[in-house]
């Protein structure tokens, strides 16, 4: 790896904080989350309750604490899904077409661009309609949406992949599709697919935090940045901190993986660098 | 041109009818019994059972499918549960709120994001570039509804210039209506907006290294020159892609805003119907709403052809 | 004063040396060509004359065009310059136009450019001239044609038109016919060849092949690391060449390999029996590809297989490696129907043509060169296997150290050994080399072909080498076939073949093909012959 990008190192920094701050939340919170103390209601932020409390008294920064590990663990089953079912069938879209089997991968590929006319919303507002609310709603709404954009990523990086003159080396020494598409194929595209991961990832958290604002995701008691946001507007204009701190949590957040995956994108990506020396100048 | 445009009619509506299977499936097929699972905890059996009657329950699903389809082409999408209207009544007001902040929504994320974009690419490096950028990484990272919110107690309490909230009905005026959905529109926008700058600098740079660049510049053009004339239609290839996906990203993203705003729009419906079991008003909004989605993938499609003449041959691009 | 004079040129990116201290000179209609391998600092040249260069560049030393220093000029006044007094065709047809404007609007937004004042059918007349100079005929190729519809050769002529309707003083041409083939070679270098003399323009000529510029230039200019090494008049240049570089680059150009005679009595390792491949194109359309192939190779000898882009070369190699099925016909390998089975496959491997493309980047050599035992039943234990995969390194020339790199540590020259010590690996009967020497310099593809006849008397191994190029095919094969149209035109010796070609289409190849050994003054007496005046 070349030296490291200062958006990697600020996004890096950000992400590990929140992956922190999410682990630690299972062992310790400065309070119990659901500890209800009316007489506590509305404090603002200062030494006791560092992001203040709300109308239940609750500490908000307890809350947001216990959110952040709601909303990591929400999206990171999220993409694991699209990763997990998506590259498979991008691969294998890619090798058949490769292979004479173009009819397989045309019908993956419309499967693909079904999926994308259910934005997630409208998937989780089916779900939930049908099976009432729930954080697993979240999980699989955003999931299934994830699945074609890994798909047609690793099939797009695949195609390309399958003209290089090593695959054909490969088959010439007899090897199969599918020894192929995992000796060859797969790891020569892991780089943009963890990019691409990151970049998921982030959406995954700001889609997990839309559902939950609507009550289409996790469920009272358990604390959502999202519902946090929901119960803050009400509030607005005599406690405005019940909105900074959550909204600005699920920023910071999705700015550090979003910083994260730009910085990989420019170590990884070696085409970006030799473009960069041959420009045209103005 | 017009083998390419059947083409892509026949995938539109091969998409459309799965759609429509999955939507039926999903909510009339999976649950089991509808009609129980709308009546709630409290209905009765001959209640449950005279709901059945209505929905056309006691048909067979392949039955029950083709009317609903059928019902739809002549306009006709069911009565709702709980309000007793017509759906199709319901829905077609609300079209009217919800469908004007997408589309407004849309064009100010385009009018923002292109010359941004195109900025950004053209002065790569500078402080300029470095400040659009940092602000759209930013953009990109904020939930719209949050700023929705904060964009309310910003306009409406800080600065008290009017009320951010509401809407008065086209009735009481074009411009009027228009007013009352640009902040609406302008929160949903910015982060799409944000993402659509980044994808169009990009483009713009990666366009500006392809060699009928360095041929426009041999032929005498300056760089700006040959970015405006050449870079520019070239660059859009890619953004029309993400442009055709944001469209499906604003219409839900709207669904949510609504509720910010206080807009009479299909998102409040939604959510009524979703609270209130109606899964007629449910399953109407959610059609119409990939019905949207699909045909806009289907107009992005056309503007394609539209930018690029390899594709009006009908071949691959 | 010349038109074009280059003094004490020198050129840095990033603070690394490119060029240093150029000179040079093109007069008025004169064809004045620069010769060199990749990184010579040829291009960077020309660049620095029109100055569309990298960022970070640094230029010293003057470049004087029509009595004035235009290394001196502003960017804005440079474009002035592109706009009027320099022409510029680039190596890369296929990317060189831009694919959403009509060919029309790319010709006339150039002599807009240049004369702002004429009238909108001044401009269309002069655009339609333009394109009919360069052989673009008005009726075949209106102005409203996309480039998509062209060919890569019609794509340079309109390139060219481009560059000339400017009418420029200096036209400079890098690399304009690389990625040609030879017969579209020829005609491009002798459309040029015209259009200098017609105009009285300057061409500096930017290749890397001594033989290509050999016939048209009146002036050759050697570069080697950034320098020029050499530089002197077309005539008798090559008969007083003063430097060992020079000398080898010639010697490159027409070099002879020692071959042996395959006896009649060997026996056969590969057998193409009336082999038909179609390709389905639309409805009820085939294209076939490969129409009616048979040939034999004997044990020990070496065929070469020449055509054109699109002849069907390709697809018949790939038939050959089992990577597609066929319609009709047969393929035996060690006497055996071949059709992509496995146990057969030892006998059989291939060289590409990219050094770069060719290996999964991310193994390392060791693992890359066993690959083809995978086709092995019983394929060697790990020792073994180490063992084999040194030998063969060291066979071609690496050392066992080798083993445990990664390809990118190696140069192309050296890749394309890697290449030949896996298809060596499980000791096939026949390797196909697929324009395997194309992509290399000049004098590596010389080491690469010594090295090829050197291990075929050590193997006793066939080759069919599949090539665009007549030159290599000459050196290396005992006997030709020459494919157009998915048909075998015409086979033979190889020597027989070049001096007395039978079928026309294989005169009109080897007439087009650059040779360095070629008499100028009768290639003029051929140009004439082309040239019509308007």
């Amino acid at each position: 790896m070349r030296h490291l990008s200062l958006s990697f190192i600020i996004g890096g920094v950000l992400t590990f904080i929140f992956t922190f701050i999410a682990i630690l939340s299972f062992f310790w919170t400065p309070y119990d989350v659901e500890a209800i103390n009316i007489s506590g209601k509305f404090a603002v932020p200062g030494l006791d309750h560092i992001m203040g409390t709300d109308h239940f008294g609750r500490d908000i920064f307890s809350m947001v604490m216990v959110g952040t590990r709601n909303a990591i663990a929400v999206s990171l089953v999220a993409v694991g899904i699209g990763m997990i079912l998506g590259v498979p069938l991008g691969l294998w879209a890619a090798g058949s077409r490769m292979n004479g089997g173009s009819l397989i991968d045309e019908i993956l590929m419309r499967g693909n661009d079904l999926v994308f006319a259910f934005p997630s919303l409208l998937m989780a507002i089916m779900i939930t309609a049908v099976f009432g609310p729930g954080a697993i709603n979240a999980i699989i709404a955003i999931g299934i949406f994830n699945i074609p954009v890994f798909a047609r990523m690793s099939r797009g990086g695949a195609l390309s992949l399958w003209t290089r003159d090593y695959i054909m080396a490969a088959r010439v020494a007899g090897k199969g599709m599918m020894r192929i598409s995992y000796e060859h194929i797969l790891p020569n595209i892991l780089n943009i697919l963890i990019v691409q991961a990151t970049i998921q990832f982030s959406i995954a958290i700001i889609a997990e935090a839309s559902l939950s604002y609507v009550g289409l995701g996790t469920q009272p008691p358990n604390p959502s940045l999202g519902r946090m946001l929901n119960e803050a507007q009400t509030m607005i204009f005599f406690a405005p901190w019940l909105a900074w701190f959550p909204g600005g949590v699920i920023v910071a957040m999705v700015l550090g993986l979003n910083l994260m995956g730009d910085g990989l994108r420019d170590m990884l990506d070696p085409k970006l660098k030799k473009r960069k020396a041959g420009d045209v100048t103005a | 041109m017009i083998h390419y445009i059947l083409k892509r009619l026949t995938s539109l509506l091969i998409t459309l009818i799965v759609a429509t299977i999955v939507i039926f499936l999903i909510i009339e097929v999976v649950p089991g019994d509808p009609a129980a699972y709308m009546m709630g905890l409290s209905g009765s059996t001959e209640a449950a059972d005279a709901l059945r009657v209505e929905l056309g329950l006691d048909k067979g699903a392949l039955e029950r499918y083709f009317s609903w389809i059928g019902g739809m082409l002549s306009g006709d999408f069911g009565i709702s549960y709980t309000y007793r209207v017509p759906v199709s009544q319901l829905i077609g007001e609300r079209t009217l709120v919800s469908v004007p902040l997408t589309v407004y929504a849309l064009i100010l994320s385009t009018l923002i994001a292109i010359p941004v974009g195109v900025i950004s690419a053209s002065r790569r490096g500078s402080v300029v570039d470095t400040i659009l950028m940092g602000v759209a990484q930013i953009g990109v990272a904020i939930p719209n509804f949050w700023f929705a919110i904060l964009m309310v107690l910003v306009f409406s309490t800080s600065l008290g210039w009017f009320s951010a909230v509401g809407f008065p009905g086209w009735e009481a005026g074009f411009w009027v209506s228009i007013k009352a959905l640009t902040i609406p529109a302008f929160s949903l926008a910015l982060p799409q907006a944000a993402i659509l700058a980044r994808v169009m600098r990009s483009s713009v740079l990666e366009v500006m290294q392809e060699d009928y660049i360095r041929t426009a510049r041999a032929k005498g053009l300056s760089q700006r020159q040959a970015l405006i004339r050449h870079g520019l239609r070239n660059a859009m290839i890619p953004v029309l892609t993400i442009l055709g996906l944001q469209f499906s990203f604003l219409l839900a993203g709207g669904i949510i805003i609504e509720s910010i705003f206080s807009l009479p729009g299909l998102g409040r419906l939604v959510f009524q119907s979703i609270a209130q079991r109606d899964l007629i008003v449910v399953k109407s909004i959610v059609t119409l709403l990939v019905m949207a989605v699909v045909m806009i993938t289907f107009i992005v499609d056309l503007l394609y052809a539209l930018v690029d003449p390899r594709l009006r041959e009908g071949g691959r691009g | 004063m010349s038109l074009l004079d280059i003094q004490d040129l020198s050129l840095s990116i990033h603070g690394t040396t490119i060029l240093d201290k150029v000179n040079l000179s093109v007069e008025k209609g004169q064809v004045v060509a620069i010769v060199g391998e990749s990184g010579s600092g040829k291009s960077m040249t020309s660049s620095a004359v029109i100055r569309l260069l990298p960022e970070g560049t640094t230029i010293s030393g003057a470049i004087w065009l029509k009595d004035q220093n235009i290394s001196d000029k502003t960017e804005k006044e440079m474009c002035t310059v592109r706009a009027h007094d320099i022409g510029m065709v680039f190596q890369e047809p296929m990317t060189a136009l831009n694919p959403v404007e009509t060919i029309g609007s790319q010709v006339m937004e150039a002599i807009r450019i240049s004369e702002p004042g004429l009238s909108r059918d001044e401009v269309r007349q002069r655009a339609e001239l333009a394109l009919h100079r360069v052989g673009l005929d008005n009726q075949r190729f209106p102005l409203n044609t996309y480039p998509h519809k062209l060919s890569g050769g019609q794509r340079q002529r309109v390139v060219i038109a481009i560059a000339i309707s400017q009418k420029p003083a200096l036209l400079i041409a890098d690399e304009p016919t690389t990625a040609l083939d030879v017969t579209t070679q020829a005609k491009i270098m002798t459309l040029l060849k015209k259009l200098v003399d017609q105009d009285k323009m300057g061409l500096l000529l930017i290749s890397h092949d001594l033989a290509v510029v050999a016939n048209i230039a009146d002036h050759i200019v050697i570069m080697k690391d950034g320098q020029v090494v050499e530089q002197g008049a077309r005539d008798g240049f090559f008969e007083n060449m003063k430097h060992d570089y020079t000398k080898k680059l010639f010697a490159a150009a027409h070099h002879k390999l020692q071959k042996k005679f395959i006896a009649d009595a060997a026996e056969p390792v590969l057998e193409v029996r009336g082999l038909n491949k179609d390709y389905i194109i639309g409805r009820n359309e085939k294209l076939r590809a490969v129409n009616d192939v048979s040939f034999t190779i004997k044990k020990g000898e070496n065929l070469g297989l020449v055509g054109e882009s699109g002849c069907g070369k390709s697809t018949l190699a790939r038939c050959i490696l089992g990577l597609e099925d066929f319609q009709k016909g047969e393929i035996l390998i060690a006497g055996q129907k071949f059709n992509g089975e496995r146990r057969l496959r030892r006998h059989i491997n291939v060289v590409f043509q990219d050094p770069y493309g060719s290996f999964n980047p991310r193994h390392t050599v060791g693992r890359l060169v066993a690959e083809p035992y995978y086709a092995l039943d019983n394929p060697p234990n790990s020792e073994e296997r180490k063992q084999k995969v040194i030998e063969m390194l060291e066979h071609v020339g690496l050392s066992a150290s080798d083993i445990d790199k990664y390809p990118h540590e190696f140069s192309g020259g050296q890749r394309q050994r890697i290449a030949i010590a896996r298809a060596l690996i499980t000791e096939p009967d026949i390797i196909l080399l697929d324009e395997a020497t194309s992509a290399l310099d000049v004098l590596i593809r010389d080491q690469i072909l010594e090295l090829l006849a050197r291990l075929t008397s050590v193997f006793g191994i066939s080759y069919l080498f599949v090539s665009h190029d007549l030159a290599t095919v000459k050196n290396i094969t005992d006997r030709v076939l020459v494919m157009k149209d998915g048909v075998i035109v015409e086979q033979g010796i190889t020597a027989e073949v070049y001096q007395n070609p039978s079928h026309p289409y294989t005169k009109s190849l080897l007439e087009a093909s650059p040779d360095i050994t070629k008499s100028k003054v009768k290639n003029k007496e051929q140009l004439n012959d082309n040239i019509f005046q308007h």
